[in-house]
């Protein structure tokens, strides 16, 4: 998480934004990963994170069915987010809860429980490409941004929802993902996502994900109230709006333990 | 009822309602499911009394939440009843949860009827102690009893300390004479003996540490009291042959420990339990292996399989002491949950096999319904699992949540 701390950024950072006169040596892969590298640095410090997250899950008929998740983060220096969803919606998953720790690099440690049974469950997290809840977001596509996930290539500036943005194409480093590769318009004020094509393994054009409304908290910290993810290959959609963002409420390591899952609710 | 209203004089509901909020800060949740099943059996019954080819049974189980202190404080009531259409002893209420939870910086304090899970696999609970099997609900000894106790929990960097006193002991519940999937002379649960002379009002303890290092969750515990498993005693009751379940006092260690290795979850549970009869080794171990994706689309396919193993071997009381389980699961994760699960269990000493098939899905925001079946295969007399042999049947449940 912590950029600065980790030896591989800060050498980027060094090379790419603190010593000017290397840009002009610069490459396509260099420019591209700058771009996430200060996508993030700019976020950093939002500590800590709760929302609730709905989904409205469209067929190809236009019949919908509803998600709702309420969801806490905790950012971890040196290491990937750890957090807690809980869900409300649909009836029969009520709560069920999800504890993820994340790594940049690596498998996270994810533990489900089950109320009914009241267990809780290790499951394996190698599943990124799957499918999150029937939605047409997959886990990879909800899991926190890691710089290291992804090699980059910096393709063109263009004009975007946000002003001008770089669009860079993101290579997934993790084998099991489900895509060969991204292509993200980020703006160039901001350094906000508005816009992402996915494409498949076998490099079709699978889903594009559109980030609107895009609010400002704590003076740095930008969100978007909603996101809508069309998959053009089954012509089906999900739109994933945000409510009541709070930062900085106080979330520890204790909130996210078997403990604090197991009472989530 | 007569145990709930035992387990009501314990004092702990008392207790509860003492600790129930008075401030205006308190947020009130209720939710739940009602369910109705229909079974459909294929054969006629082994056993007289067992008039019944199809069985309809309805259940209603709601959830009364409250919650105060920032959420440091909640009550959770959650009140359970089976009305079934051929066995009055199936037809049952139960008090599934009424406690308080409190939580500290580093530590939980839960009081009250509970219910906790222990354990990893998923053909055989072994290792699973604190609550006593509903037995009656279903055959398959997931369904649980409410158990009082009082449980702290402690938040280490070397892992989870839970202390409990467990006091009131909950008896199984047992198919009644019209019940299907029963043993060939019904249990008579009102003439319940037990070993300690405490009976049903012996205090139960029990500590256990659980903790994750890196791949592996790993847990350990210490049980001491009173043994859920009955033996079944054979009794003269006015000139009747009867079976009565019979508590005896145990002194239990189990261990659980699962390795999530990229998609192969390896799994193993054992346990030593020492009773004044006698002492063993018990033992499930196996892996889930999953296949995501599985020929391009969205689903994903399991494959488990597990052994069973007790030492006591053939003369074991468990219906599990050489026995081989292999399962499948695919989940479609469409938007309906459709999920289909096969799983059999082969009996290695007496060659009998018993195979469940479950399919599921959700319909609309509210609704789940599954389709079951279940087929028994077993001809040894000695094998406990003969006597469901002419008890296959099919299964419709429908849920609707709230």
């Amino acid at each position: 998480m912590n950029l600065l701390t980790n030896p591989l950024n800060t050498f980027l950072i060094t090379a790419l934004v603190a010593v000017p006169f290397t840009a002009q040596a610069e490459t396509a892969e260099e420019k591209g990963m700058a771009i996430s590298v200060e996508s993030k640095q700019r976020d950093l410090g939002w500590q800590d994170m709760q929302a609730q997250m709905n989904m409205v899950l469209r067929n190809k008929q236009g019949q919908e069915s509803v998600r709702e998740i309420r969801m806490k983060s905790l950012e971890i220096e040196d290491d990937g987010d750890k957090s807690l969803s809980v869900f409300d919606k649909p009836r029969d998953v009520k709560g069920t809860a999800f504890l993820s720790f994340s790594h940049p690099v690596g498998a996270d440690d994810q533990w489900l429980y089950l109320p009914a049974l009241k267990r809780v469950k290790r499951i394996a997290s190698r599943n990124k490409s799957g499918p999150f809840m029937g939605s047409e977001f997959a886990y990879e596509d909800l899991s926190s941004f890691e710089v290291e996930k992804y090699t980059y290539k910096y393709l063109r500036d263009e004009a975007c929802d946000g002003g001008t943005c770089f669009v860079v194409e993101q290579y997934p480093v993790d084998k099991n993902s489900g895509y060969t590769r991204r292509v993200v318009w980020v703006d160039q004020s901001e350094y906000r996502v508005w816009k992402i094509d996915f494409f498949d393994r076998k490099n079709s054009p699978l889903k594009t994900l559109t980030y609107h409304d895009y609010q400002e908290y704590l003076g740095k910290h930008w969100r978007p109230d909603l996101m809508k993810m069309v998959n053009h290959q089954t012509g089906k959609s999900t739109d994933l709006s945000w409510n009541s963002y709070q930062f900085k409420t106080g979330l520890s390591d204790k909130d996210f333990n078997k403990n604090s899952l197991k009472r989530a609710r | 009822m007569r145990t709930q209203k035992a387990l009501l004089q314990t004092g702990l509901a008392t207790a509860l309602l003492a600790a129930l909020p008075a401030s205006a800060e308190t947020y009130f949740e209720v939710s739940g499911k009602v369910a109705g099943e229909l079974r459909a059996f294929t054969e006629d019954a082994q056993f007289a009394g067992q008039n019944q080819d199809t069985n309809l049974s309805f259940l209603v189980e709601p959830e009364f939440f409250w919650e105060w202190n920032d959420g440091d404080d909640s009550l959770t009531f959650t009140p359970y009843l089976r009305v079934d259409e051929n066995d009055p002893e199936r037809t049952h209420g139960d008090i599934r949860e009424l406690s308080w939870l409190h939580v500290g910086e580093d530590w939980e304090l839960r009081a009250g009827i509970r219910k906790v899970f222990w354990g990893v696999t998923e053909f055989q609970h072994l290792v699973d102690v604190i609550n006593q099997t509903d037995a009656v609900d279903d055959f398959d000894g997931e369904d649980k009893l409410g158990q009082p106790m009082i449980n702290l929990s402690l938040v280490r960097d070397w892992g989870i300390v839970d202390l409990f006193v467990l006091p009131g002991f909950r008896e199984r519940t047992f198919p009644g004479r019209e019940g299907r999937l029963r043993g060939g002379v019904v249990v008579n649960t009102d003439a319940a003996e037990y070993e300690s002379g405490d009976e049903e009002k012996h205090i139960d303890t029990a500590i256990r540490w659980s903790h994750t290092l890196g791949d592996f969750d790993i847990g350990a515990y210490w049980f001491h009291g009173t043994n859920r498993d009955p033996e079944l005693v054979v009794r003269n009751q006015g000139g009747q042959t009867v079976l009565v379940p019979r508590y005896v006092q145990m002194d239990q260690i189990g261990f659980d420990l699962q390795a999530t290795l990229d998609s192969w979850l390896w799994k193993v549970e054992t346990l030593w339990r020492d009773t004044t009869k006698e002492d063993y080794f018990a033992a499930q171990a196996g892996f889930e292996y999953t296949f995501y994706g599985i020929r391009e689309s969205s689903a994903d396919l399991g494959v488990l399989l597990e052994y069973g193993w007790d030492e006591r071997g053939e003369d074991a009381t468990s219906n599990v002491q050489n026995d081989l389980f292999f399962g499948g699961r695919i989940t479609l994760n469409d938007e309906a949950s459709t999920e289909l699960l096969a799983g059999m269990s082969h009996d290695l000493d007496y060659d009998s096999l018993s195979v469940v098939v479950e399919a599921s899905r959700r319909f609309g925001d509210n609704w789940k319904a599954s389709l079951d079946g279940r087929f028994f295969s077993a001809d040894d007399n000695r094998d406990l699992a003969s006597a469901f042999d002419r008890d296959d049947h099919l299964q419709l449940s429908i849920e609707r949540y709230f």
